[in-house]
């Protein structure tokens, strides 16, 4: 059964800054940008020196719920899709996102913040790819 | 001071995940479903973080170094290849299959390890078959004398 979730304006505003302070402390502070699959892809390089700052990256980003939760109730995820079909969808969100240089917050938050061309271009890709992904399966084969 | 300042970012990248809604695959589907009971919050979101990093990236635009004293690293590359289309199109199939990115799996992991650990080993084993695949294009190059380096990845 499809999860129905309802429009949050207030909440998505509030969390989009966040996710903007958050880049905007990355590229000012560390001169990195914020992309996730790249931070995480790049340490399977093990380049010397361009391993820590990655590692706590991600010790952040793990640490949000506990801080989240410490203030405000946590939610919990909903997964539509059954196990197999979950790893098959991080089989093609791992090889795509390193393939096409960066996923949501690399080119979708950081790429559209410079402008670049080649984020606008895969941002359109991704999100028109994911759209109709999600018709077929919904609305046309029916929910998993 | 580098991997402090990383530690804040990668706090803050969550808690705004939290707070949107953005680490449940259900919300992000809900965006993704057009022909259902949409849920515009993910364009918000979008809005909200590229309208609040803009100044930010002007700014890294004109500077050589980060206040951390790093060099600033931001992607040189501005070609728009099949590479850029095809990877960004097996991205977007695998986004409508899961509901997850590889931020919010992150998150999400933290909260139910058992649900999304699937999505996790399959994210971490196509970034494996990525880096190996690079390997074999490079060996293959050099192995044929090409001249012209191969394509390097872009980190974004």
């Amino acid at each position: 059964m499809p999860y129905i979730t309802d429009f949050t304006p207030l909440a998505a505003l509030g969390g989009g800054v966040f996710i903007g302070l958050a880049a905007s402390l990355l590229i000012l502070g560390a001169g990195k940008v914020a992309g996730i699959s790249g931070i995480l892809g790049g340490l399977l390089r093990h380049e010397a020196g361009d391993v820590a700052w990655r590692w706590a990256f991600v010790a952040g980003l793990a640490a949000a719920p506990l801080a989240f939760a410490w203030a405000w109730p946590l939610g919990r995820p909903h997964m539509e899709a059954m196990p197999l079909v979950l790893m098959l969808g991080g089989v093609l969100v791992g090889f795509g996102t390193r393939l096409g240089g960066g996923c949501t917050s690399g080119h979708g938050v950081c790429g559209l913040a410079r402008l670049s061309p080649r984020s606008f271009v895969a941002t359109g890709v991704f999100v028109a790819t994911a759209v109709v992904t999600v018709f077929v399966v919904r609305h046309v084969v029916g929910p998993w | 001071m580098r991997s402090l300042v990383a530690f804040v970012s990668g706090l803050v990248f969550g808690l705004g995940l939290l707070l949107a809604g953005m680490f449940d695959p259900a919300k992000i589907v809900s965006f993704l479903d057009v022909a259902g009971h949409w849920d515009p919050s993910l364009a918000l979101v979008l809005f909200a973080a590229v309208a609040t990093a803009f100044p930010a990236f002007r700014i890294a635009a004109r500077r050589s170094h980060a206040l951390s004293g790093a060099r600033m690293a931001l992607p040189a590359t501005t070609r728009i290849d099949a590479r850029l289309v095809v990877g960004s199109g097996l991205f977007g199939l695998g986004w409508g299959l899961s509901g997850f990115c590889p931020g919010p799996a992150v998150v999400a992991m933290v909260i139910e390890p058992f649900s999304v650990a699937p999505f996790l080993l399959g994210m971490v084993a196509g970034m494996v078959a990525f880096e190996w695949r690079e390997k074999r294009l490079a060996t293959h190059l050099a192995a044929a004398g090409a001249s012209t380096p191969s394509p390097e990845p872009v980190k974004e």
